[in-house]
């Protein structure tokens, strides 16, 4: 099984790459862009076969050193 | 006072404390590696500047799950007292010791440059002698500084004089460009509830001798120093009143 998680930073923390990102479309003429943000994205092969117990397992991980509660959110899936 | 200088894969200002906790104020002061699982009979724990683990992931995140930190959280938890200075201030907000996040500079650049900042709570280990007033120019170089706290932890902070110090201009005035990387209300440092734990990102280490252009940072390290003197902790083995010269 592998993980992919997606981390974005919260709306309500400052994201200056997205910002400046969103401003660069802009200029290259991409006009219909609006908010961006840049996140991480993580895959993480499992080796175990127990599919719930490999989501309890990311997703304790990612509450606790994948992503930083007080600046991201995350979600990720178990394939 | 004995000092523990905590030292992680790529901390790089971990030298330089220990230089001015030895030579510019006499007192001990020795390396603990990260993989150590004891503080000795530390009365301080100082965490140093740097790039700890090349900032992999995110700032101190994965700093903070070193051995050294269990011992670090024990530590704090008695009451010792615990500063963090750039890196060593992002690994503290990492393992909660101290609330909020230090993320990339608004201006996204790294900025390396003397800063004023003011000191806006005096009740403090950290800043009980740094008279009322004075703006301490210090250096800063980091490109994640711009501290973040949601509004509740911020009032909180605020409430509780937690907010030790911020960025200001010459006069003293909060400005937005007097802010190097975009901190929430210009904030530079901050300590814990319990205020034994404080971090900040400008260097105080970096401005302790002539020779480096600010002695302001001494009034931080005298501050601890007034601090362990006053909770009866060891007296400096060598006092040096005269600064040394740059060997």
């Amino acid at each position: 099984m592998k993980a992919k998680i997606i981390i974005t930073p919260k709306k309500a923390v400052l994201d200056p790459q997205g910002k400046t990102v969103q401003s660069a479309l802009a200029h290259m003429g991409y006009t219909e862009v609006g908010d961006v943000h840049v996140g991480k994205y993580i895959e993480i092969e499992l080796t175990g076969a127990d599919k719930s117990n490999a989501q309890k397992q990311i997703n304790d991980a990612c509450h606790k050193f994948l992503s930083n509660p007080v600046i991201e959110d995350y979600r990720f899936e178990i394939e | 006072m004995n000092f523990a200088v905590l030292q992680f894969p790529a901390s790089n200002c971990d030298q330089d404390a220990v230089h001015v906790l030895r030579n510019v104020f006499g007192h001990s002061a020795r390396f603990v590696w990260h993989k150590e699982s004891s503080l000795g009979d530390a009365d301080a724990v100082i965490i140093p500047g740097g790039f700890s683990y090349g900032d992999y992931l995110r700032t101190g995140a994965i700093a903070r799950f070193s051995p050294v930190m269990k011992a670090v959280q024990n530590f704090a938890a008695n009451g010792g007292l615990v500063l963090g200075i750039c890196n060593g201030f992002q690994i503290l907000c990492e393992a909660g010791l101290l609330p909020g996040a230090l993320i990339r500079n608004r201006s996204l650049q790294f900025r390396c440059e003397h800063v004023f900042i003011a000191t806006e709570a005096a009740e403090s280990p950290f800043t009980n002698q740094i008279p009322q007033g004075k703006l301490l120019r210090v250096p800063i170089a980091h490109g994640e500084g711009c501290y973040f706290a949601d509004e509740l932890t911020l009032a909180q902070l605020n409430a509780n004089g937690q907010v030790l110090w911020r960025y200001v201009n010459d006069k003293g005035e909060r400005t937005e460009s007097s802010n190097p990387n975009g901190s929430l209300e210009n904030i530079a440092g901050i300590c814990n509830l319990a205020r034994n734990v404080a971090g900040l990102m400008p260097h105080p280490e970096r401005a302790c001798e002539p020779i480096l252009g600010s002695t302001d940072g001494r009034l931080i390290f005298e501050s601890l120093l007034s601090t362990g003197h006053v909770n009866g902790q060891t007296q400096p083995q060598r006092h040096s009143q005269a600064v040394p010269s740059h060997t």
